[in-house]
């Protein structure tokens, strides 16, 4: 059997009100206030796509050995790289091992779902198990667009294999058409779409219920022989249509969570897929439908093993945490739209030395520190001679993860003098449970979150974009939690 | 242990200039004044110097990667001239290297010199960058506050006084620094301040607020030092000012990789200190340490560091500071000059401002008005980098 093993989801903390939105831009563009309905889910200004793609995917891999990983199958149109396999960035964050196979699906917004289905027939041809689709989008709408306000930030991520499936994957229909919708040429930041009356009736409206007819079809069933039924649409009249010459009851349709993240473009499906799942019960069936260049279906039942699943984060949880932001400027200086005075210190070369960064990319990337074999002191960034002054043993350290170990803060401040595009700058240093010590930058918290004591997790952010020569490093942040979960 | 360096250097003369926004001065300019002043106080001929030492931190925007730009802008005919650099204790290094190369036997008579031009820069604060690749692509966000910011929140901790109290005592050591300032036709900020005006300041870091952090500025100072006995025959009726003792300590890793360390006593200021007071023989610094000018970059370093000297004990800074101890009429005045809080801090200079400070007191050349009587022993400290991750030097100054 092969199927959906875990799964994982992730939204970033803050939500933009669209009524901000509109209040804002919709002089300029009075139609986007038919949109206002609900919040926007805004990537933090420390995150992109292969951040948020690596928190599903890390939330997914709760309670499973990365080691057992043999692949990673990144789904986005907007990663950070044209030319770099972005997939393979996340691999350290994900720490999975070095061999697997990697890959960026790309370019249409159905290439989540291609995803899925290029690691199902994966496993299926037993050549590979275990393969991570972790998808995420940070789409950008010009301001005062319609894109702008309908879009939303989201990732969710799917471990694909042929052990304790909880999801069988059950068949799959699919139609691909160059139906120039919407489009952004490599060297345009923003979406550019046609009218949307006809991306309605002659996009969404004719090619879902095509391949999901096809799909029907095929598999000789019956649309209402599904529990659910997930397809991106946010238009609500092109649903309603879509719904009424399929026959979908508002029972099985899932939501599209347009009011409460907007839309996630090639992460959509794979979010509705990830929140459905968080509620589905054995012999549920459940179709995904993707839309952009045409469509994927997709055709899972629900299996016993859905009983057994990590009570992990997901969409849900996610969701569950948030905050609002409440300034409108603050999204257009996160996104870089708008150009602020970040000061001298704004404006230090973030130089990368490559060669630098391939060295430590594990140390970097991954996390991953030292523990002596002597002393057992785990220690970040990994020595060679022990910092325990009463050890000092020389070159008797093994690699120690610190990415999934919990801290409590030591110490912190709130910096107005450090460049930050979220100031006060909050940093400190973090002693771990299981031991080791590192000065982090704290995101997604505000300083009254922030107390000695205050239980942190980490998180793989952005560290820095080099606009001049157009690289974004990454580093790991300290994330204050309310409760820490027990390790083990 | 080692003999030491106790008594075996002294100081024939010192020249400092004025700090603050030199915006007519350059580096070159600076150091030219500082040595010029240096030479006059010390009856010598600059091509009776054998050798030279030179601070400078900030290389970027300062002499280059060595020595030779501003031994070609001083005109030293020749001689052997070095780079120092060791963070905020470049000056301290360049007196360090200086006296030791006197009390090897190699030089009689050396210069050291330090010197910043901060104001280039166009920074505020402290210039971003410089910490290297590493830095770029991991660790964590750092300004000069921030970093030291970092003390406070342990240190309330591990000695239960509340954040309140501790930003009253660092109001008052600002306080004070500044009163002290006013009165120094070199100090950089001259205007005496107020409790409430600190108190209500805005934050920079987070608890440290505008006046709990020292000014920005250009300046240099210098000094020249001999043998005893070559010092005496130059300065037949004046007291001799000699080095006690000079001694460093750096950050180990212990404090960062490791969790022993508190985060509140720094345990580099503690080490040099008491080697310090061992190399110059002092028992009870709190009773044989005349005066202090101590690192107060931002307050809490400076209330910190009462008791990583071992005057007041631990955690018990905040009484001493309030009841008046290192005021001018206190037992120990500290920052007689105005410290870093009132000449700001241009790296390369500030050790060798300090041992100014404390030369001018031991020689008793300064008004009434900012004067400390019986000065025997001064003690100056600086403290550099990260006080995580940095380097403290501790320099005691004594005449007989």
């Amino acid at each position: 059997m092969v199927g959906i093993c875990s799964f994982g989801g992730y939204v970033p903390r803050y939500r933009l009100n669209r009524g901000t939105i509109v209040q804002s831009m919709a002089w300029i563009n009075p139609i986007i206030m038919a949109h206002a309905q609900g919040e926007k889910a805004v990537a933090n200004f420390d995150e992109d796509a292969i951040t948020m793609a690596v928190a599903a995917g890390i939330d997914a891999l709760q309670g499973i050995d990365p080691a057992s990983v043999e692949g990673v199958y990144l789904a986005s149109t907007t990663m950070p790289y044209k030319e770099r396999l972005n997939a393979a960035i996340a691999v350290a964050p994900l720490n999975v091992p070095d061999q697997v196979r990697a890959a960026d699906f790309s370019g249409g917004l159905k290439a989540g779902t291609t995803a899925i289905l290029a690691a199902i027939e994966g496993v299926e041809s037993k050549n590979i198990n275990n393969i991570l689709v972790a998808s995420a989008d940070c789409r950008l709408g010009r301001p005062g667009s319609t894109q702008e306000i309908i879009f939303g930030d989201a990732g969710a991520a799917f471990l694909i294999g042929d052990t304790d499936v909880i999801a069988e994957f059950k068949g799959s229909y699919s139609v691909t058409y160059d139906f120039a919708d919407h489009m952004r040429g490599s060297d345009t930041r923003f979406d550019r779409q046609w009218e949307e009356r006809w991306i309605r009736d002659l996009g969404y409206a004719d090619f879902i219920p095509e391949v999901i007819n096809g799909l029907l079809d095929k598999y000789q069933m019956k649309i209402s022989d599904f529990s659910k039924v997930i397809y991106p649409c946010n238009n609500r009249g092109g649903r309603k249509k879509i719904n009424g010459k399929l026959g979908i009851s508002p029972e099985i349709e899932q939501s599209n969570l347009q009011t409460e993240i907007g839309d996630s473009g090639t992460s959509l499906p794979l979010v509705m897929l990830a929140n459905a799942l968080e509620d589905a019960n054995p012999g549920d069936r459940i179709l995904v439908v993707s839309y952009g260049s045409g469509c994927d279906a997709l055709f899972f039942e629900v299996t016993e093993q859905i009983k057994n699943r990590k009570n992990n984060r997901g969409i849900s949880g996610s969701l569950a945490n948030k905050a609002a932001l409440d300034n409108y400027t603050k999204y257009l200086v996160w996104r870089n739209i708008l150009p602020v005075e970040t000061g001298m210190r704004g404006e230090v070369s973030d130089f990368t030395a490559l060669s630098t960064l391939w060295r430590r990319q594990k140390e970097i990337n991954g996390m991953w520190g030292s523990r002596c074999k002597k002393c057992n002191t785990p220690q970040y960034p990994p020595q060679r001679i022990c910092a325990n002054p009463e050890c000092g043993s020389v070159d008797q350290m093994e690699p120690y993860a610190f990415a999934d170990k919990t801290g409590h803060v030591i110490t912190y401040t709130g910096d107005m003098l450090a460049s930050s595009f979220d100031p006060p700058s909050i940093y400190g240093r973090i002693d771990f449970q299981d031991g080791g010590r590192c000065n982090f930058d704290f995101t997604d918290c505000d300083l009254e979150d922030v107390k000695t004591g205050t239980p942190v997790t980490l998180s793989f952010r952005k560290k820095y974009h080099d606009r001049t020569r157009d690289i974004v490093g990454y580093f790991w942040k300290a994330v204050p939690v309310k409760e820490v979960k027990k390790n083990g | 242990m080692a003999d030491g360096i106790k008594d075996k250097v002294a100081i024939i003369g010192m020249g400092c200039t004025k700090f603050g926004e030199r915006w007519e001065s350059s580096l070159e300019d600076l150091a030219i004044e500082a040595m010029v002043e240096c030479l006059e106080d010390a009856g010598i001929e600059k091509n009776e110097i054998q050798a030279a030492y030179i601070g400078n931190c900030y290389d970027e925007v300062g002499i280059g990667k060595s020595a030779v730009h501003l031994a070609y802008a001083l005109k030293l005919q020749h001689i052997s001239v070095t780079r120092t650099e060791n963070y905020c204790a470049t000056a301290t290094e360049a007196l360090r290297a200086a006296t030791y190369a006197v009390a090897s036997g190699a030089y009689d008579i050396v210069l050291a010199l330090g010197a910043e031009k901060l104001k280039d820069t166009g920074f505020p604060g402290l210039p971003a960058g410089g910490g290297g690749t590493g830095s770029v692509i991991s660790g964590a966000s750092g300004t000069g506050p921030g970093t030291f910011a970092l003390l406070a929140p342990p240190y309330s901790k591990k000695y239960g006084i509340e954040m309140d109290k501790i930003k009253e005592a660092m109001a008052h050591v600002s306080v004070k620094s500044h009163a002290n300032g006013a009165m120094n036709p070199k100090a950089h900020l001259r205007k005496p301040i107020t409790m409430e005006q600190v108190l209500h300041a805005p934050i920079i870091a987070h608890p440290l607020g505008l006046f709990d952090c020292c000014g920005v500025s250009d300046g240099a100072a210098a000094a020249i030092v001999t043998t005893p006995a070559i010092a005496k025959k130059l300065k037949p009726n004046q007291d001799i000012v000699k080095i006690k003792s000079i001694q460093l300590s750096v950050a180990s890793g212990e404090e960062m990789s490791y969790t022993s360390w508190d985060g509140a006593n720094l345990i580099t200021t503690q080490t040099a200190a008491s080697k310090a007071y061992e190399e110059a023989c002092v028992n009870d610094p709190r009773e044989e340490i005349n005066i202090l000018e101590v690192h107060d970059c931002f307050s809490i370093t400076e209330m910190i560091t009462m008791e990583d000297l071992h005057i007041s004990p631990k955690g018990g800074a905040y009484e001493d500071i309030m009841s008046g101890f290192y005021d001018l009429d206190g037992k120990i005045p500290c920052q007689v000059d105005g410290g870093l809080k009132c000449f700001g801090h241009p790296i390369g200079a500030s050790g060798l401002r300090m041992a100014y400070a404390v030369y001018e007191q031991l020689l008793e050349r300064i008004p009434d008005e900012r004067k400390v009587k019986n000065v025997r022993l001064g003690l100056t400290m600086n403290l550099g980098g990260d006080p995580a991750k940095g380097v403290v030097s501790v320099a005691i100054l004594g005449k007989d």
